[in-house]
């Protein structure tokens, strides 16, 4: 299953790419596909973020992925680069589970 | 500036940019084998889906125990906006035949911003494809030495690496927050899907966001929200 995911976002992904070249510009260029089109990923990934981080199976929870949301909201504030962000949330979280916080 | 010195610059400009999307492949292929996918899957996504949000989308909602269908049409949703970039450079790049399906694969954020950032058409069409070579290769590179560490780590908990999968959707959302308006649709879609989280298999509540996200847009004057730039 994890294969067909793959090889169905690949052939979508690359379709998409491919129709702005192929296709008369008239058919993207309505300003209200323009404003669809800039928040539907505003919205997943906002979504996204929250389901990663207090998403359990088909619950929700608070654990040590919170804390590094934490940083990873402070890193950001400061303009961090992305590779901070993201190793500094791993850190933070693993540092948690380490003394047993969580 | 002469023409060779504009060359040069949008040559090291293209490598700097693939350089630094090279430390999010690598958090890319740790991530996902983290959650699930083998390393031949893994660097099979950065080699053909070529576009990191949906990559990361599609590993995301795998790796919460969603079915390959939802993870799928959240990438997908989430890869709309390439058809955005691929329109507006389409006038700058004017390929044909051969050369357009391979230009078509190389349009992303990066590529986007750096051509459409140039003064005239001729540095554009250069940075275009400096900059989606660069980050193609530097991605790919990047995915494969991230999937082999993590697999050789073990335990993704015990490094944090569940906690990281948040801060990088985190990340990626962050230079899109550009007004209260944007505030406003990612705390909403953000409350929506925790809400449906215990009601609806995961990564169902992800796409069900997106779509009602789509629908207040097209509610919304068409002014309300700016579109949606490469960041």
């Amino acid at each position: 299953m994890i294969w067909v995911g793959v090889l169905a976002t690949s052939l979508g992904c690359y379709l998409l790419k491919f129709a702005g070249l192929a296709i008369p510009q008239r058919y993207l260029a309505a300003p209200r596909i323009q404003t669809v089109v800039g928040v539907i990923p505003i919205a997943l990934l906002a979504a996204l973020t929250a389901v990663q981080v207090f998403g359990q199976g088909q619950g929700l929870t608070i654990d040590a992925r919170a804390a590094g949301l934490v940083f990873a909201i402070a890193a950001l504030l400061l303009r961090a680069p992305f590779i901070v962000v993201v190793v500094g949330a791993a850190a933070v979280a693993a540092l948690l589970r380490a003394v047993g916080a969580s | 500036m002469s023409w060779e010195q504009v060359r040069r610059t949008v040559a090291g400009r293209a490598l700097g940019v693939g350089v630094a999307v090279g430390t999010y492949g690598i958090s890319f292929g740790a991530l996902a084998t983290t959650s699930g996918l083998s390393v031949a899957q893994t660097c099979t996504l950065s080699v053909l889906t070529f576009t990191g949000g949906s990559q990361f989308a599609l590993v995301g909602v795998l790796g919460g125990g969603g079915s390959a269908v939802a993870g799928t049409l959240t990438a997908l949703l989430l890869g709309a906006r390439n058809s955005l970039y691929s329109l507006r450079l389409a006038p700058t790049l004017h390929v044909t035949g051969a050369r357009r399906l391979f230009a078509a694969h190389l349009v992303i954020d990066e590529s986007t911003a750096m051509a459409i950032s140039q003064d005239d058409e001729r540095a554009a069409r250069l940075a275009f494809w400096a900059t989606g070579l660069s980050v193609f290769v530097c991605w790919n590179i990047a995915t494969l030495v991230g999937a082999l560490g993590a697999t050789a780590l073990g335990d993704p908990k015990k490094f944090g690496l569940d906690a990281a999968v948040g801060a990088a959707f985190l990340a990626l959302l962050w230079p899109r927050l550009r007004d209260r308006s944007s505030w406003a649709v990612a705390l909403a879609a953000a409350a929506v899907a925790l809400a449906l989280s215990p009601l609806l298999s995961p990564g169902i509540p992800v796409l069900v966001a997106g779509v009602v996200a789509v629908a207040v847009a097209l509610r919304l004057p068409t002014t309300s929200l700016s579109p949606g730039g490469p960041s």
